[in-house]
C-alpha cells in the first residue's frame, strides 16, 4: 500500500496514457463498424461472411500483432499508434457483427413507413435507422470498451506505457501492491466507462426504457380515454 | 382523381403483381381496392406514392404522370396510413405526428402546436402527447398513424389495411372515426382491405380484385349487392353462401332476419314511424 502512496503521480501518468490508447480505438472500432455493417447488411449473402471474418480477427493472438504491425505501419514497436490501430482492429471483431445485427433489429415496416412519410434516403439514416439501432449498437459497444481497456495493458510487455506496465514492473520487481494497483484500476476503468455508456444510452434513448402499453381497454368498463375524447370532440 | 392507365407490375424473376389495371378514382370520395392476399392492392396503392414503381402503364394524379415528380415531395404531400401504424417508436407521439410538417421545414413549435389539434380531431387526449408508441394501445396507436397522416393536410389519403391488426371492437370504433373525419375532410380516399364488409362500409366506390391485379367488379356496395358480376364476386361478397339474401323468420315469438343458410343475422325493428313492423305479434303469441 506504501508503493502505492508513493507513486501515485507514476500511477497516473500510467492510467492518463491507458485512456489515451484505449479511447481513441473505441471511438474509431464503432465510427468504422458502422459503414462496414451497412454495407454488409446490402450485400445480403456476404453478410454472414463479413460477419464471421470480423469475429476470426479477434482470434488473431495480441502479442505477435502487436510486434508485426509496427513494420507494415513504419512505426517504432514502442509507438501508440501501434497499439491504438491494433485495439481499433480488435474492436472491430467485435463491432462489426453487433453493429450488423444492430440494424437487423430494426423494423423494416418503421422504415417504409418513414420512407412514405417522405424520408430521404440520408435522412433516413440519421433520424430513423441510427436511432432504433441505437439499443444494440450500445450493447455491443459495451463489450467492446471493457475488452479494449483490458487489451491496453498487453502492450505494457513491450514497455508502451499504460496500467499493464505495472503488472509488468511489479512482477520483475516483486512488488505486490503494484500488480494489484495495475489489476484494480484497469478494471475501474472499464467499469466506469461502461458505467458512462449506460447512462449516456439512458438520456439519449429514453424512449427504449419507456414502459410498454396498460392492456387495451375494455369497451364495456373503464371508457376507453380516447373514445371519451372522441365522443366530446364530436 | 388518381387514375391508373393500363399498369403492370412484375418483379425480377417474373413474379406478376399485377397485370393490367386501370381505374380512375374521383377525388373527395373514397375508393376501397379489396381483394385476398395476392390480388396486388398493396403495390397498386404503393404506386400512388412511389413506394413501388410499375413496370408498365402511368399513374397521374390530377393528370400529372407521377414518375415525372419528385418522390420525396410526393410522398410529403400525400398522407400514408399503414397496419402496424408504422409510428417511430423513438418519438413521442407529438413529434409523430409532427413528422411531415418538420420534414417540410414548419417551425418546431408550430409543427407541435398543431400535432396537439391533431390529436383531438382524431379522438386522442392531449395527454397522450408525451408518450412513446409503445405505452399507447394498439387502437390507439392507430389514431396517431391518422392523425400523421392528416398533418400535412395531404388532398389525398393512402390507407393500407390501417385497422386489420386490432380487434372487432376497437375496428368498430376506428372505421366510425374515419367515416366521420371523411364527412368532414373529403379526401381523396384510397383504402386497401381483404375484408369486404369494410370495403363496404368505408368505400363510396369498391373496387373487387382478383388475383393479378385484374378487377372483378367496381362500383357502389349497393350496385355490387344488387348484381354481382360473376361467381368469384358471389363468392367474394358471400352471396354464393346466402350470406346476402336475408329473410323474415318466426323463432320462438321474434321476428328475426336469418341469411340463406338459416343462420340468425339480426331483429327486425320497425324503422322510425312505421308501426307496419313492431314486434307486436311476437308478443301476442308469447
Amino acid at each position: 500500500m506504501s508503493w502505492v502512496l508513493g507513486n501515485l503521480d507514476v500511477i497516473g501518468g500510467h492510467a492518463g496514457a491507458h485512456l489515451l490508447q484505449a479511447l481513441p480505438a473505441i471511438v474509431l472500432a464503432f465510427v468504422l463498424a458502422l459503414p462496414v455493417a451497412k454495407l454488409a447488411g446490402r450485400l445480403g449473402v456476404l453478410r454472414g461472411g463479413i460477419s464471421t471474418a470480423a469475429a476470426l480477427m479477434y482470434a488473431i493472438p495480441s502479442l505477435p500483432l502487436f510486434i508485426v504491425l509496427p513494420i507494415v505501419l513504419g512505426t517504432s514497436i514502442r509507438s501508440m499508434v501501434n497499439v491504438i490501430v491494433a485495439l481499433t482492429l480488435y474492436g472491430l471483431a467485435l463491432m462489426v457483427p453487433a453493429a450488423i445485427d444492430a440494424f437487423r433489429s430494426v423494423d423494416g415496416d418503421v422504415l417504409r413507413a418513414a420512407t412514405a412519410q417522405g424520408y430521404g434516403p440520408v435522412a433516413r439514416f440519421w433520424a430513423v435507422e441510427l436511432p432504433l439501432a441505437g439499443p444494440v449498437l450500445l450493447a455491443g459497444l459495451r463489450v467492446v470498451v471493457v475488452s479494449t481497456v483490458s487489451l491496453v495493458t498487453v502492450g505494457g510487455v513491450l514497455g508502451v506505457p499504460s496500467l499493464g506496465m505495472l503488472f509488468v514492473d511489479g512482477f520483475q520487481r516483486g512488488i505486490t501492491a503494484e500488480i494489484l494497483a495495475g489489476i484494480v484500476l484497469t478494471a475501474a476503468i472499464a467499469l466506469a466507462l461502461d458505467g458512462l455508456l449506460v447512462l449516456a444510452g439512458r438520456a439519449l434513448m429514453p424512449w427504449a426504457s419507456a414502459g410498454k402499453a396498460p392492456a387495451e381497454p375494455s369497451p364495456a368498463g373503464a371508457p376507453d380515454p380516447a373514445a371519451a375524447a372522441a365522443g366530446g370532440a364530436a | 382523381m388518381i387514375r391508373f392507365e393500363s399498369v403492370q407490375k412484375r418483379y425480377p424473376g417474373g413474379t406478376v403483381a399485377v397485370e393490367d389495371f386501370s381505374c380512375t378514382i374521383p377525388s373527395h370520395t373514397a375508393t376501397v381496392l379489396v381483394g385476398s392476399s395476392g390480388s396486388g392492392k398493396t403495390t397498386l396503392l404503393r404506386m400512388i406514392n412511389r413506394m413501388v414503381d410499375p413496370s408498365a402503364g402511368r399513374v397521374l394524379i390530377d393528370d400529372q404522370d407521377v414518375a415525372t415528380t419528385d418522390k420525396v415531395a410526393l410522398r410529403r404531400s400525400i398522407g400514408y396510413v399503414m397496419q402496424a401504424s408504422g409510428l417511430l417508436p423513438h418519438r413521442t407521439v407529438q413529434d409523430n405526428v409532427a413528422t411531415v410538417p418538420m420534414l417540410t421545414g414548419t417551425p418546431k413549435r408550430e409543427a407541435r402546436a398543431a400535432a396537439l389539434d391533431l390529436l383531438e380531431t382524431v379522438g386522442l387526449d392531449r395527454g397522450l402527447a408525451t408518450r412513446y408508441p409503445s405505452q399507447l394501445s394498439g387502437g390507439q396507436q392507430q389514431r396517431v398513424g391518422v392523425a400523421r397522416a392528416l398533418a400535412s393536410d395531404p388532398n389525398i389519403l393512402l390507407m393500407d389495411e390501417p385497422f386489420g391488426a386490432v380487434d372487432p371492437i376497437v375496428r368498430g370504433e376506428l372505421q366510425t372515426e374515419l367515416l366521420r373525419l371523411q364527412s368532414e375532410l373529403g379526401k381523396t380516399i384510397v383504402f386497401v382491405t381483404h375484408d369486404i364488409d369494410e370495403a363496404f362500409l368505408i368505400g363510396d366506390q369498391v373496387v373487387i380484385l382478383r388475383p393479378g391485379g385484374e378487377v372483378a367488379q367496381a362500383g357502389t356496395a349497393e350496385e355490387i349487392l344488387a348484381a354481382p358480376a360473376d361467381d368469384f364476386v358471389e363468392r367474394f361478397i358471400g352471396a354464393d353462401r346466402g350470406r346476402r339474401a336475408l329473410r323474415l323468420e318466426e323463432r320462438d315469438g321474434t321476428r328475426i332476419v336469418v341469411d340463406g343458410t338459416g343462420r340468425a343475422a339480426g331483429v327486425l325493428q320497425a324503422a322510425e314511424g312505421d308501426p307496419a313492423v313492431p314486434d307486436g305479434p311476437a308478443k301476442d303469441r308469447a
